[in-house]
């Protein structure tokens, strides 16, 4: 654990040269920042006290580990531009936090930071469905949006796995996928528009909103998916989609990984565009089980595939994907007859995580991808690195788009299996990078994957995204120290700006 | 001779790129009138990496050209020095079938591609205007071009998942890659695509793909007021439909909303039918064959096919408007003399207008009014082409509002001497 600040430190320790060193009166100490947040935020919006300030050292990620020196928690757009503005003219680094689920440490908080939780910015704005949007605050639950437009026969299309908690803002962030993705796109297609409170606290709009191809650079589609690390979306336009005139969903049992994955390459080849294909190996039916008894069938693997679209199509291409599964060796098709079945179907797919404390103490989450032609041989690849490891790797993953979820299982009571498993999963990304593939294809790099990001980008590619990261945050006050293994000096003046007297003044007041 | 170029001779050029790919500009290489002084066609990525480094350390003006269909996008040059030709870095790099993505050098023509991949039943699910002239891919993510399509798969952003590209510097970087879901590092194919070749040259782009639809049909009513095509609009927005385009036709000769469907036959067959049954509410309803599905309408798209006086625009609103940007145009130009017409994806909030007749001051009012009404609203005007005396009077993005000090200091930090095409972009970039 971490060295929690003592009350007299002084903040914004961040990167190299003497950076923050304050001069005499003008320095923040932890007292009078705590007075001054609660002066913009009122006492209810700052947490200062440390078993409180606990809560918040970990995202969904829990083997990283950081005590923020302050949580604060607005309530409105005006709340955070003051906020990160009081941040960046004293220089304190500041981590913004949906939910809390994300699962590679992008809200892990800093040292000696401010920790802005987004949770309180909770209303749905706006539905719009003549435009097929809606126009939300960061902290709104992924599945709220769908459930404010059902009435209207409409959804909200990217559905990652935690949708019933993580929030539109942290999704936005991380650019989530989810199951349906591969043929309805990921966060990123289908956010239109944002407000955004830039590091410096001035506010843009990005994006058109409601109007399409809005003239300049395509600033919204860098934005989402820069794990936080540009500034801090506040009002969030979503697009909406139609329901499917219909739905069809089966769950298929093959002897092996291999041949549902031949069942997989068949069902793609044959010019169809599945709603969802989603795969389970025999460890991961295990344990889902045992853990919500979908009544899955005892086998070497099985795949869900979902199919949706206008009627005619569907049913059509519903034949040809059951023939396709029957051709690859499939042992048993079940075909959801209605809704309740279909949700018992997704009921065991999307518990697969967090079934695996059903069969194991302890587990380690990967994300990463392969082009959808070399799963057959990472698979194999996967299963060997657990043998030689002496460890279990449980498997599920989105097939259609190549995403896998190898789970290691480990116990974190007999010593040294921690970093055995964490060692395990280093060697299972770094195989998906010599197939051709990604480190991460919904979890994000945040703190977790910085190491390995040098494995798959240049330290050229890497500076030229940095560019990126200096023309947004060139003082790198927000979230700092995730993604980027080396961050880029900006060319700007090193460490605190030199705020203008006249302001200074006025802050001082508030003290 | 512009005294920037004084340092730098032609067999500078010819030393990289050989001496058969560098000549002396000719009055066809111009821009909007303004007379680039070389033609550089490199070969390769180190090529242009060895051109552009070049250019930065003597402050040549250079614009990338790729097939040249959309050079009348964007204000007249500030300056102009060197037209960088993508034309022979004009590969497909790899195509796995059974992966659904392909990556493609940028010189390569959209057409050619599009025919490439037609072999193993897929496509790039982009239908740009300009791809019959000889778009090429570099260009169609620089100005990103969209057509008809998007209605179903969205736009340049939506499909490309990696990018390499030169800065102005000579530094070659990438982002993305080749598989389809893919969240390492920013996303820096999406903030290129619509640079016009601001930010560096796209050297190679990497694209999700679809399967190539079996069968179309198109389903087109005749319409016979504005606040008919607004409500037919909607109707096909709001319905089960599936469609790959909803495409408006508005002029003289031409009332028309035409729904484009696509896919395996019975599903088409179906789909057309409840397309049908749905537009006999607002007017007369006909079915077009196979072979008029390509040509999805009489109108040709304005600014596409560059040439004349021809002042076309883009305007960009909320889909539900649809019925007010026809009205906005229609009296906007009546009361200045000034005819249009229009084309567009009705469905998507984006109109294609012409203007023709009047004279220059009555068009510049014009895009004046229509501009102050759709940014008001959420929207933007763009001039999408224009003779380049027009183009001095009325820039031609329109106000950015907020974005404009952040897009300046992105500009700023990949192209920091300005050498990219200066002057064509938004707010003076």
């Amino acid at each position: 654990m971490r060295r929690h600040g003592a009350s007299h430190s002084r903040l914004g320790k961040v990167w190299g040269d003497g950076g923050l060193e304050w001069e005499g009166a003008s320095s923040v100490e932890r007292g009078q920042l705590i007075r001054t947040m609660e002066g913009i935020l009122g006492p209810e919006g700052v947490i200062s006290e440390r078993e409180q300030l606990r809560s918040y050292e970990c995202d969904g990620l829990m083997n990283y580990r950081v005590i923020p020196e302050l949580v604060v928690l607005p309530e409105t757009a005006e709340h955070v531009q003051e906020v990160v503005k009081l941040c960046h003219d004293e220089g304190i680094p500041f981590v913004a936090r949906g939910s809390g689920t994300g699962l590679s440490g992008g809200a892990l908080p800093v040292e000696s930071g401010v920790l802005i939780v987004l949770s309180r910015l909770r209303r749905i704005l706006e539905v719009d469905i003549p435009n097929q949007r809606v126009v939300v605050e960061p902290g709104v639950i992924n599945i709220w949006v769908s459930q404010a437009v059902a009435d209207e026969g409409y959804y909200y299309a990217p559905d990652p796995a935690s949708q019933i908690v993580s929030s539109i803002g942290g999704n936005l962030a991380e650019n989530s996928g989810g199951v349906h993705c591969l043929k309805y796109g990921f966060t990123s297609n289908h956010v239109m528009g944002a407000e955004v409170v830039l590091p410096d606290g001035s506010v843009v709009n990005i994006g058109g909103g409601k109007a399409p191809d809005a003239p300049g650079y395509e600033l919204l589609g860098a934005f989402v998916g820069s794990e936080g690390t540009l500034g801090i979306a506040t009002k969030i336009t979503l697009r909406v989609v139609r329901k499917p005139e219909a739905v069809r969903t089966l769950l298929a049992a093959f002897k092996d990984t291999e041949e549902a994955g031949d069942a997989v390459s068949g069902i793609i080849g044959s010019g169809i565009v599945p709603a969802a294909i989603e795969m389970m190996d025999s460890l991961c039916i295990e344990a889902v089980e045992t853990a919500v008894h979908p009544g899955f069938p005892q086998a070497g693997a099985v795949l869900i595939v979902e199919l949706d679209g206008p009627h005619a199509e569907v049913e059509s291409q519903f034949e040809q994907t059951i023939r396709t599964c029957e051709e690859a060796g499939a042992s048993e098709i079940r075909i959801a007859e209605d809704d309740a079945e279909r949700a018992l179907f997704w009921k065991g797919r999307k518990a697969a995580f967090a079934a695996m404390g059903r069969i194991s103490n302890d587990y380690y989450v990967q994300d990463s991808v392969v082009p959808r032609t070399e799963l057959g041989a990472v698979l194999k690849r996967i299963s060997e690195i657990g043998n030689e490891a002496g460890m279990r790797v449980a498997n599920v993953f989105h097939a259609g788009d190549g995403n896998l979820h190898p789970l290691v299982l480990y116990d974190n009571d007999v010593p040294g299996e921690a970093e055995k498993a964490e060692d395990v999963a280093g060697r299972i990304v770094l195989t998906c990078l010599e197939h051709g593939g990604s480190l991460t294809g919904e979890h994000g790099i945040g703190k977790d994957k910085m190491k390995y990001m040098p494995k798959m980008l240049t330290a050229d590619d890497l500076n030229v995204m940095q560019l990126l990261r200096c023309a947004f945050d060139p003082h790198h006050l927000c979230n700092p120290g995730k993604i980027f293994p080396t961050p880029r000096l900006c060319g700007e003046r090193p460490g605190p700006f030199r705020m203008h007297p006249v302001q200074k003044a006025g802050l001082a007041e508030n003290f | 001779m512009d005294t920037r170029t004084q340092n730098v001779s032609l067999e500078d050029l010819q030393n990289i790129v050989g001496e058969q790919h560098a000549r002396e500009a000719a009055a066809e290489d111009a821009i909007d009138g303004v007379e680039p002084r070389f033609v550089a066609e490199p070969g390769s990525v180190e090529e242009v990496s060895a051109l552009l480094k070049l250019a930065n350390d003597e402050g040549l003006a250079v614009a990338p050209r790729g097939g040249g269909t959309m050079s009348r996008l964007g204000n007249p040059p500030r300056n102009l020095d060197l037209v960088l030709s993508t034309a022979r870095l004009n590969e497909i790099v790899e195509h796995v079938p059974g992966d659904q993505v392909v990556r493609v050098q940028a010189g390569m023509k959209l057409r050619d591609l599009q025919e490439q991949l037609a072999g193993s039943n897929q496509m790039v699910g982009i239908d740009p205007p300009e791809t019959g002239a000889g778009a090429t891919i570099g260009g169609v993510v620089a100005a990103n071009s969209s057509g008809p399509r998007r209605y179903r798969y969205g736009t340049i952003r939506d499909l490309i998942i990696g990018v390499t590209v030169v800065l102005a510097d000579g530094t070659v970087a990438k982002s993305g890659g080749k598989v389809v879901k893919n969240v390492a590092g920013y996303d820096l194919q999406k903030l290129f695509t619509g640079s016009l070749g601001t930010l560096g040259l796209i050297a190679s782009a990497n694209f999700r793909l679809h399967p190539l639809p079996e069968a179309a049909r198109t389903v087109a009513v005749e319409l016979a007021d504005t606040a008919a095509v607004g409500q037919a609009a909607q109707a096909v927005m709001h319905s089960q439909l599936v469609p790959s385009s909803v495409e408006l036709h508005w002029g003289e000769d031409a009332k028309l909303l035409t729904v484009l469907l696509e896919g395996i036959p019975p599903a088409v067959e179906a789909q057309a039918e409840t397309a049908s049954f749905l537009l006999r509410g607002f007017g007369d309803v006909r079915e077009r064959s196979d072979e008029e599905a390509e040509n999805l309408g009489p109108l040709p798209v304005p600014g596409s096919f560059t040439g004349g006086d021809e002042v076309a625009l883009k305007i960009s609103a909320p889909p539900s408007e649809l019925t007010g940007v026809l009205d906005s145009t229609w009296g906007a130009c009546s009361r200045r003399g000034v005819t249009p017409r229009a084309t567009g994806q009705a469905g998507i909030g984006v109109t294609y207008v012409s203007l023709s007749g009047g004279d220059e001051e009555a068009k510049v009012q014009v895009v004046e009014e229509l501009r102050e009404v759709w940014t008001r609203r959420g929207g933007s005007v763009i001039v999408r082409a224009a003779p380049a005396a027009f183009k001095r009077r009325v820039e031609v993005w329109g106000p950015l509002g907020s974005r404009l000090e952040l897009t300046r200091r992105v500009n700023e930090k990949f192209d920091p001497r300005g050498i990219l095409n200066p002057g064509r972009f938004v707010g003076g970039i």
